[in-house]
């Protein structure tokens, strides 16, 4: 692939003696979405971290938006790369509003010994009127519900005007509709703003319809990628999460009825 | 009353240690308070404590010694609170533990009188010199100008460092600055508060002012405000009363504290919260 705006190359990653990667090789064109997929412990959120910068490598390259990550130039290359996590727990005595959080997306692109001005206020309402968080702007973010904390996490990280978004199990923890919600909009806002998008989650009811190909992983490697349909099959998911088929079998059947 | 008091040398330096401390001192416990770190300052506090006993006992600058010794401690620390280790508060312990326990160490060993680590341990506002007062209006001067200068990236730091990363804000090297001007507004203030009082005049201010306000500017204001009020009127009160400098200006700010908590709109919040959770679970 030559126009890879992602290009990881036998990457290792380890966090003490946990190896994290284990000579992972991923490239992603401009514009795609991308589902990363496994159990707990396989090592997707380290994939989404070596793609910002944060992440060490012990072995392997990363090129990310045409540059080589390498010791320093992390912080310049993150100002590019939009990153939305789990939802956090936010004390709601927290002195910041959302407006406030949404704006801190655009700090970083901003730079040193630059106040926010009227364009990038402008901007930050433009986010919140497309995350629909308009009538919560000025309120406490520690007084938001988890969905509602998503949206503004999704806004601020538009507010920087990513050109690759990378989400980490954003709907983990919301309940049914908040998920459903969180997953239309990413959608939406991938299509929209022609962003290239690494979508990482346990569940596969969190998956977006939006999705080009998925990456299976587990234990710190791809098992196997390709479209949603030909991954997505009872043996591939029997095989990656350890359950037996006819238990796979049995929940689709499940998911059907309901 | 006699006033006459004020116009003596020693009483003016008091007065200009009480409003420099008490600015320096309640800034920093707004990074303290908002980055929910207050076994780290408690232990810089104590490290400052016996690194200016060791600068006692073997004839250095006290003030080296406890700048020394309180950035130590930060360099054992921070790397903790970096990572965001689970339960840091051990190690922290630990640390805390054995600062106290060689503060006690440096006291048995220095020879002769011990009035001057008693000094440093209860505080005396009353002995600042003018060259400790220029020393305290540097560092609180540098905390006011790079809290106005880099007010959003701190702003960000403190509301999650890790998404402050990921917008590309040196999050990190934030963190370690907090930590080295928390270091150098312990080790000018200590000799003021004294070293087992210190962290409550940094503390206490701020965790009043975070009972007030939803928004970060006004904490810092307040919190400032309180600093200052807590320094003055303890010194006042300490006169006036001819009580210990130190402790009266810890349990003045410890009053504005508690009238801070039982006044706090944020109260509503968490009667609220727990309600919907009755709710929820019900």
């Amino acid at each position: 692939m030559s126009d890879a705006i992602i290009s990881i190359k036998k990457a290792v990653v380890s966090y003490r003696e946990d190896i994290a990667l284990r000579g992972v090789s991923l490239e992603v064109k401009s514009g795609e979405f991308v589902s990363i997929v496994g159990p707990n412990g396989a090592g997707k959120t380290t994939m989404l971290t070596v793609v910002n910068g944060l992440g060490k490598l012990l072995q392997g390259s990363v090129r990310v938006l045409g540059q080589s990550l390498g010791y320093g130039n992390g912080h310049s290359l993150r100002k590019r790369v939009g990153y939305v996590a789990q939802v956090q727990n936010i004390d709601p005595r927290m002195p910041v509003n959302v407006r406030e959080v949404v704006m801190m997306g655009r700090y970083g692109i901003m730079g040193f010994l630059r106040r926010p001005g009227k364009n990038d206020w402008k901007i930050v309402d433009e986010m919140l009127e497309l995350v629909g968080m308009v009538h919560l702007a000025s309120r406490p973010i520690g007084h938001l519900s988890g969905g509602e904390q998503q949206r503004v996490s999704i806004a601020r990280c538009l507010a920087q005007e990513p050109e690759i978004l990378l989400l980490d199990e954003p709907t983990a923890s919301l309940d049914w509709r908040a998920k459903n919600d969180i997953l239309e909009l990413v959608g939406l806002i991938h299509d929209a703003r022609g962003l290239t998008t690494l979508f990482v989650t346990h569940d596969l009811s969190a998956l977006p319809n939006t999705c080009d190909r998925i990456v299976l992983m587990k234990e710190g490697i791809i098992w196997s990628q390709g479209i949603p349909r030909e991954q997505l099959t009872d043996e591939n998911l029997s095989a990656l999460y350890d359950i037996p088929l006819a238990s796979v079998k049995q929940r689709r059947e499940q998911e059907m009825v309901i | 009353m006699d006033f006459s008091i004020f116009g003596y040398q020693f009483m003016q330096n008091a007065i200009l240690t009480g409003v420099l401390g008490g600015i320096a001192c309640s800034i920093i416990g707004v990074f303290v308070v908002l980055m929910h770190m207050p076994f780290i300052g408690v232990c810089m506090s104590h490290a400052a404590f016996a690194g200016a006993l060791l600068g006692m006992w073997l004839g250095f600058n006290p003030l080296i010694g406890a700048f020394v010794l309180s950035l130590l401690a930060a360099a054992v620390i921070g790397p903790l609170a970096d990572r965001g280790e689970l339960n840091p508060e051990t190690s922290v312990g630990v640390i805390f533990s054995l600062m106290l326990g060689l503060s006690f160490l440096f006291i048995g060993l220095m020879p002769g009188t011990k009035s001057g680590a008693l000094e440093l341990l209860w505080g005396n506002i009353l002995t600042n010199t003018r060259g400790d007062i220029i020393l305290l209006a540097i560092v609180a001067a540098v905390i006011v100008v790079l809290v106005l200068v880099f007010f959003k990236e701190i702003q960000a730091t403190i509301f999650n460092r890790d998404m402050a990363l990921s917008v590309g804000i040196p999050a990190t090297l934030i963190l370690y600055a907090i930590l080295f001007l928390t270091g150098a507004t312990i080790t000018v203030t200590l000799r003021s508060v004294g070293g087992l009082l210190i962290f409550s005049l940094i503390l206490n201010p701020a965790a009043a002012a975070y009972q007030l306000t939803y928004n970060m500017k006004t904490m810092f204001l307040l919190s400032a405000g309180f600093g200052v009020l807590a320094s003055l009127a303890g010194l006042m009160l300490s006169y006036f009363f001819n009580l210990p400098s130190g402790a009266t200006i810890v349990v003045t700010s410890s009053v504005i504290f508690l009238l801070a908590a039982v006044f706090s709109p944020k109260r509503k919040v968490k009667s609220w919260q727990q309600k919907t959770l009755t709710e929820n679970t019900a």
